[in-house]
């Protein structure tokens, strides 16, 4: 039997991988809940849930909602700077969108710190955009060390995350579709609601996971752009474990961040059933 | 004035290519007409340009009485039936069919009682909540058709519509059309290369070639009557020849002289000769008639088809009669099944070439083509 010794075959090739994933994505994963769940006496570690109720306590709530929702800020506005350009470059007339998506896509051959901090020199008080000010006359302002600070260093990283699998989504359209919406009387605005928009969803959905993801779990860009006093939930993880080397409660704060998004990732997949093309994943 | 379509001088030019050259065409009302002709003639780029999804590099089209050259596809009261169907994979069935009607903000009830007449007339009742990707083929060809019928069109553009099916699914569909065509009195143009589908359905017939058109009939008239070499080639299967036209009503060719029914040619002009397979009877040999032996025999089902050489040629002869390979046959053929064309100047010059040969069907067809 030919085809049962494929599977065989198949099966044993796959074990490798099957122990990378176990060595390298099980085990972590299952030492982080296990630190979650003990708390260290003495030197020796003993159960509790100690971790997750302080976790609860409302200042760390705070910092878990303001992530959420600088996230789903920049997550918004990605969206919103992204489509318009990757309908640009989907559509066949503009000859130059090779070099639009070359020139979106350049910055991310550079390092994400690099990156980041670059705007730093931008942002700050006697940085370029300051220095013009002052050089017409007008006074200085305060850009760095807020949201708003924090929401511009999301979108600038991430939104080729966003553009991408937009582009993918809307280029792979059948361009019939669209010719045979305004055959049936469809004006180019109702071409777009009722067929192009609806059909683009998959992409949208894709970069809302692409760009939504790193961005609650970022702390590099908000550290710089948000300043010391500005915490995310992915700055409060880095400071238990490499500043206040309190692992378990780190822990903790790691697998709650986890379920947050495993549940937004499940529902993002349950809307996106029925539409399985474009996606990247 | 019964002209509903009328195409003026329409040209279409990509970069240095000319893919449509000056075609003049008119539609009447409730015609079935078929742009015919091999891939890459021009058909599509001409029902494209009626749709209004492909702008004519000069010419107009005049559409009852007035022109549409500047009107977008949304506003020409034209729809079309795409190649591929290009149904919404975003909606199902019923949502499709709706489309247009929802667009022109028709009242809900009177939608869904025109979606279900609409899925009756296609013989799709019941399948309105079905996603379109659930269907068949077949099916989502006849959601394509109730997709533009629904708008009650006063033409309908088909772009080889049944081109995805198979042949039992396609001869039925083919009458099917003809059928709603005849029924609804919509004007259909409809474009295929079956050269067989197009004899079926029509009323009318352009066949097409490099982009211009060669011959405007009946179905009748494009196969007994062809213009020129490539019409004969394209319908239907034909011998043609390399003739001299002696005097009016009659033709000399492979070597011997034939009656036939034309005339007003030049004494001695080259021509044309077109003789269908069908039309070669085969008889008793006799010294003044054309004497062939029988090269290959096959049989098609509902007649043999010979090879005979005969004459310094071969012929293509189709007969309920079979004569065995090696035999030697005798061929007549009726003065009215001769059909004599004059020459076009590129054939003419190929002839001063030395190409003396007899064209068979598809062959010369396919070297037209990559010409």
């Amino acid at each position: 039997m030919a085809g049962k010794d494929s599977v065989l075959a198949r099966k044993r090739m796959a074990i490798p991988f099957l122990a990378w994933a176990f060595i390298f994505i099980v085990v972590p994963i299952a030492l982080v809940v296990y630190y979650s769940l003990c708390i260290e006496v003495d030197g020796v570690m003993v159960f509790s849930l100690a971790n997750y109720a302080r976790a609860f306590e409302p200042i760390y709530l705070k910092v878990l909602w303001r992530s959420v929702r600088l996230a789903l800020a920049s997550t918004a506005a990605c969206i919103i700077v992204g489509y318009p350009v990757a309908y640009i470059m989907a559509s066949k007339e503009y000859a130059q969108k090779n070099l639009l998506l070359f020139l979106f896509l350049v910055p991310m051959w550079m390092n994400f710190l690099l990156r980041t901090y670059s705007w730093l020199t931008i942002l700050e008080n006697n940085g370029l955009i300051n220095t013009f000010l002052a050089f017409i006359g007008l006074p200085k302002m305060s850009l760095l060390y807020n949201s708003q600070a924090v929401i511009l260093g999301m979108v600038y990283n991430f939104l080729p995350f966003m553009i991408l699998p937009i582009h993918t989504s809307l280029s792979k359209m059948d361009k019939s579709l669209i010719e045979a919406a305004e055959d049936l009387g469809a004006d180019s605005r109702q071409v777009f609601l009722r067929l192009v928009l609806p059909l683009s969803m998959p992409g949208v959905i894709s970069g809302i996971t692409m760009v939504f993801l790193p961005a609650v779990t970022t702390f590099i860009i908000s550290d710089l752009l948000g300043g010391a006093q500005f915490m995310l939930i992915g700055n409060l993880i880095e400071q238990q474990f490499l500043k206040v080397s309190n692992w378990n409660f780190g822990a903790a704060v790691s697998v709650i961040l986890m379920i947050l998004i495993i549940a937004s990732v499940g529902i993002f997949s349950i809307v996106d059933k029925d539409s399985d093309e474009g996606a990247l994943f | 004035m019964d002209h509903l379509i009328d195409l003026c001088g329409v040209e279409k030019v990509y970069g240095q290519t000319t893919v449509l050259n000056r075609i003049n065409l008119f539609i009447r009302k409730n015609e079935f007409l078929t742009l015919l002709g091999p891939s890459g003639c021009g058909k599509t780029t001409t029902l494209r340009i009626i749709g209004g999804f492909e702008y004519p590099t000069r010419g107009d089209i005049i559409f009852g009485g007035k022109s549409i050259l500047k009107l977008p596809p949304h506003k020409r009261k034209v729809n079309t039936v795409f190649q591929k169907y290009a149904l919404f994979p975003n909606m199902n069935v019923a949502e499709n069919i709706a489309f247009g009607l929802k667009i022109k903000k028709v009242p809900g009830s009177e939608i869904s009682w025109k979606v279900a007449a609409m899925l009756k007339l296609v013989n799709l009742d019941g399948y309105g909540k079905r996603s379109v990707s659930m269907l068949s083929g077949g099916q989502q060809q006849r959601v394509a058709i109730a997709r533009a019928l629904v708008n009650e069109p006063e033409v309908l553009l088909l772009d080889e519509p049944l081109g995805a099916l198979d042949l039992k699914l396609r001869k039925e569909m083919q009458i099917e059309l003809k059928n709603m065509q005849k029924e609804l009195g919509i004007t259909f143009i409809y474009v295929t290369h079956d050269q067989e589908e197009a004899l079926t359905m029509s009323d009318t017939i352009a066949v097409m070639n490099n982009g211009e058109l060669q011959q405007i009939g009946t179905p009748e008239d494009i196969y007994n009557e062809p213009k020129n070499r490539f019409v004969a080639n394209f319908i239907g299967e034909s011998n043609i020849l390399d003739g001299v036209m002696d005097r009016d009503y009659c033709v000399s060719f492979a070597g011997k002289h034939f009656a036939c029914v034309d005339k007003g040619f030049g004494t001695g002009e080259a021509v044309d000769v077109v003789i269908r397979p069908e039309d070669v009877a085969l008889v008793q040999p006799s010294d003044d008639g054309l004497i062939g032996v029988v090269k290959d025999v096959t049989f098609k089902g509902v007649h043999y088809e010979m090879l005979i050489e005969g004459g310094g040629l071969t012929w293509k002869v189709q007969s309920t009669v079979m004569s065995p390979e090696g035999s030697s046959v005798g061929m007549a053929i009726a003065p009215d099944l001769i059909h004599v064309m004059r020459r076009t100047s590129t054939q003419r010059r190929k002839a001063v070439a030395g190409e003396r040969k007899l064209d068979l069907g598809i062959g010369v067809y396919s070297a037209i083509c990559a010409e």
